[in-house]
């Protein structure tokens, strides 16, 4: 395979408004060369509108955009979408109706190439779509317009790719073995990649860093694990999973909360909300709380138990053994937790 | 159903038994000249309108610059315009003792060149300018509706804006270019009014001289025939240009990304919308206005006038229901059968508004023909075929803007709304009482009004099918202009125009609110392609 011509992408301080609404207020995000960082965010943060920026196709107010040492946007300097060597594949994939699936891939080769004819077929092969050259988009499925796009994206080897919620659109049977595909194909191509998507498990399983956003501005940006054990919110924490938010009195090396002295990550003091995930929480006979209900998944089951008033969301990777009903005591085994100031 | 294809299919059955004496008379006669002029104003209108509408809606989508916003609704008001009333404000403003010669002459002396007005140029422009809106609409919601996510792929590969146009936007507003170029030529056939007042001799013409001037029904028929062949060939021709996919994209319409215009563009752009504007409707409404209040003439005429319009509405009203009626027979039908031909023959009750006016209102007069053939010598009796034929074939002629509206109110009634009344108890009648009915009435009201008021303007098949003596609004203009008495004509053709502009404000509304277009355009611009 060639070696791309992958380079690393920043944006520094970036911000939009719309219609004196700000939809992006001072974005920074970096995606080192060769990597692929999700973007991670409710629907209405500003997601898509950042990745158009980067793209070339909305204009920032503020901020720079650089891929490599060449700076795409700043207060003086806007470099047209189309001299961008910037590759996007949209969400509903935008394939042009008119013309074959060769002549889509083509689209971005250079018009009188010798390479031409071989930079089709590699590309189309890399998404396994050889054979396909003379079909028309709408004589395809879903999936394999998506590759389609792929192809079409990756042909012109761009310097970063922009993927925006390409998998929405598809299945959920077929997501996932597309979902993987692309990240593999990606990887070896060692493209710089920015994908966006409003799914937590989709942005968890394609980023290798996930950078959540929230009104227009980048919460945090991180490797999926670190995100999800050391969020650095209590927004954050609820949204890139179930989330225990409960309030505890600090002292040192622990909190007291109403499951107990919870060990903490970081010595503190005073009122704090405390994070515990429900996989960290476990279940025995006991008073200290009464199920309020059960859900069982196949591979896990969920339980909200009533403890003081509050309830606590509590998940064990077994069937139910405890019944709606059935008093319970709640025990917390993990590293130590996070702890945030009490609002 | 058979009712209303039958005026058509008289015509078109024409096709089969031509009679050679008279084709033959014809021949040596004027048709050469009159086939020529046809083609001619046929690709003369049906390109002008295509750069127009195409180029405006580029424009107006695509940059942005100062009006950009009312531009892209105040282009579409020249729809509002008829051809019969803007040519005869053209002729007034640019013949021999116009405003405009008479100031060259007494400018440049009295030898000054000036294009003649009175040919098939003239008439060609003044067609363009009330029928390129037909184009701009279709081309515009082309742009917005297919086209920006496709365009942008094509800017982040490499295209510049205008190369992006070329192989995308263009290539994919093609279909609906070619149906709108097609409607409009399907326009340009139907009328043998405002080329009268050019001089301008096209085969329409002949039905209507040979008809009304020698009563002669064979050749009527036969020219009639001749007609629908060449809409025919438009339609081929369209079917031809448009390829063999209709081209949807997801996504909620939307613009792309405009640029804005500098310096010498940006008066160019500016410019061009305002003399496109200017020259399709502003000038001319500002004429008819200034004949109004400067001429004594026009009060003499105001009794006479009230009877017209009388008429004009009377015909308006009758045509309206008749064409409801029928439409909601069509669409209910459809729907409750759920069979795919009945389906399909329901469609086919729309094909009046796609071949030209002349094609329905001949093959109307040849059945007048056989029903008073007996009692040809009741002159009352006549009188009342020719109204109720007239109004027959209004009814054929509008059929599909009643359908369009009644069908796309019922399309609103999915199944599960009818199965959810059926759960909840609902008997079948009261499904139809409580469920049918309210949603199709709202369609049928807005499809009455707009049958009523393409009746109003129309001209063409009431020019054919009238009886002696009978005059509507549009007839009297078209009288009056034919006799150069412009500002008498001034009062019924502001009523015409004003009346004209309710549905595209209909329109206007409903695209603000940006949820579908309205039925009427939609119908109009869809029918074409649909024989």
């Amino acid at each position: 395979m060639n070696p791309g011509t992958s380079r690393r992408l920043e944006v520094r301080g970036v911000a939009k408004q719309f219609e004196a609404q700000p939809v992006l207020d001072g974005i920074d995000l970096t995606v080192e060369k060769g990597t692929s960082v999700t973007l991670l965010g409710p629907s209405g943060c500003g997601k898509t509108t950042l990745l158009r920026v980067i793209a070339g196709l909305e204009r920032p107010e503020r901020g720079t955009v650089t891929l490599g040492d060449r700076i795409l946007a700043d207060g003086a300097r806007f470099v047209p979408p189309e001299k961008r060597r910037i590759g996007m594949v949209f969400q509903d994939w935008a394939l042009f109706p008119h013309l074959d699936v060769a002549a889509n891939v083509a689209y971005g080769l250079p018009r009188e190439s010798s390479e031409r004819g071989r930079a089709i077929a590699e590309a189309l092969e890399m998404v396994g779509l050889s054979g396909f050259e003379s079909r028309m988009p709408s004589t395809l499925s879903g999936g394999e317009q998506q590759r389609v796009a792929i192809a079409r994206a990756i042909a012109p080897r761009p310097d970063a790719l922009l993927l925006d919620e390409p998998f929405s659109n598809l299945d959920a049977a077929l997501r996932a073995t597309v979902r993987s595909d692309t990240r593999n194909l990606l990887r070896e191509l060692d493209m710089t990649t920015l994908f966006v998507t409003h799914d937590q498990g989709e942005a968890f399983v394609l980023g290798d860093e996930v950078a959540v956003i929230k009104d227009g501005v980048i919460h945090q940006q991180a490797p999926a694990d670190q995100l999800y054990s050391s969020p650095i919110d209590p927004w954050v924490a609820a949204f890139v999973g179930e989330a225990n938010l409960l309030l505890g009195d600090a002292h040192g090396e622990s909190a007291r909360t109403i499951l107990g002295d919870i060990p903490l990550a970081e010595n503190a003091f005073g009122p704090r909300t405390v994070l515990l995930r429900p996989e960290q929480i476990y279940l025995s006979p006991g008073s200290a709380g009464e199920v309020k209900s059960v859900e069982f998944y196949g591979h896990d089951c969920s339980y909200r138990v009533e403890v003081d008033g509050t309830e606590v969301i509590v998940r064990s990777i077994a069937a139910p053994v405890f019944a709606q009903g059935d008093h319970v005591t709640l025990s917390y085994e993990g590293p130590g937790a996070i702890a945030y100031p009490a609002r | 159903m058979a009712l209303t294809v039958a005026p058509i299919a008289i015509v078109g059955l024409g096709v089969f038994s031509p009679s050679i004496d008279t084709w033959r008379q014809l021949w040596e006669g004027p048709l050469p000249d009159m086939l020529w002029t046809t083609a001619a104003l046929l690709v003369l209108v049906g390109g002008g309108t295509i750069a127009l509408g195409t180029g405006l809606a580029w424009l107006t989508t695509a940059y942005e610059f100062p009006g950009r916003r009312t531009f892209t609704w105040g282009l579409m008001l020249p729809l509002a315009m008829p051809a019969y009333i803007l040519g005869f404000v053209f002729l007034a403003l640019f013949d021999y003792a116009g405003p405009v010669q008479t100031a060259m002459r007494s400018v440049f002396g009295s030898n000054v060149w000036f294009p003649d007005v009175t040919s098939v140029g003239g008439v060609a422009i003044v067609m363009c300018l009330s029928l390129y809106p037909y184009v701009y609409i279709l081309a515009r919601s082309a742009m917005r509706e297919q086209t920006p996510a496709t365009y942008e792929a094509a800017r982040m590969l490499g295209d510049s804006r205008r190369a992006a146009l070329l192989r995308v936007v263009l290539p994919m507003a093609r279909p609906s270019l070619a149906a709108g170029s097609a409607l409009v030529m399907m326009e340009t056939l139907t009328d043998f009014a405002t080329v009268q007042y050019f001089n301008v001799e096209t085969v329409s013409v002949g039905i209507y001289q040979v008809w009304r001037g020698m009563f002669d029904r064979e050749t009527a028929v036969e020219l009639a025939a001749l007609v629908l062949l060449i809409a025919l060939v438009v339609i081929g021709v369209e079917r031809l240009l448009r390829g063999p996919a209709r081209f949807h994209q997801r996504g909620a319409p939307r613009d792309i990304e405009r640029v804005a215009l500098f310096g010498w563009r940006k008066v160019l752009a500016v410019g061009a919308c305002w003399a496109v504007l200017g020259a399709a409707i502003l000038i001319p409404i500002a004429q008819l206005l200034y004949w109004l209040f400067t001429s004594p003439a026009v009060v003499t005429d105001m009794s006479r006038g009230l009877e017209y319009l009388s008429n004009s509405l009377g015909l308006a009203l009758a045509a309206a229901i008749g064409a409801i009626f029928f439409a909601l027979l069509a669409a209910g039908g459809a729907r409750f059968s759920g069979r795919s031909f009945v389906r399909r023959a329901a469609h086919l009750v729309t094909v009046g508004y796609a071949v030209p006016g002349p094609v329905v209102a001949i093959g109307v007069l040849v059945m007048i023909g056989w029903v008073v053939s007996g009692a040809a010598s009741n002159p009352a009796g006549l009188v009342l075929a020719s109204l109720t034929g007239l109004v027959y074939a209004y009814v054929v002629r509008f059929m599909a803007l009643a359908y369009g509206s009644v069908d796309a109110s019922l399309e609103k009634i999915t199944p599960s709304t009818v199965d959810a009344a059926h759960t909840l108890g609902a008997n079948p009648s009261r499904v139809m009482r409580q469920v049918y009915f309210p949603m199709a009435g709202a369609g049928a009201a807005a499809g009455a009004v707009l049958v009523a008021i393409d009746v109003l303007k129309e001209l063409p098949i009431v020019l054919l099918i009238r009886p002696f003596g009978f005059t509507t609004a549009s007839v009297w203009v078209w009288e009056l202009a034919s006799e150069s008495r412009w500002a008498a004509a001034a009062i019924p053709a502001l009523l015409i125009v004003v009346t004209a502009m309710i549905p595209i404000a209909f329109y206007l509304r409903r695209e603000r609110r940006s949820r579908g277009s309205a039925v009427a355009l939609e119908t109009r611009l869809t029918t074409a392609g649909r024989l």
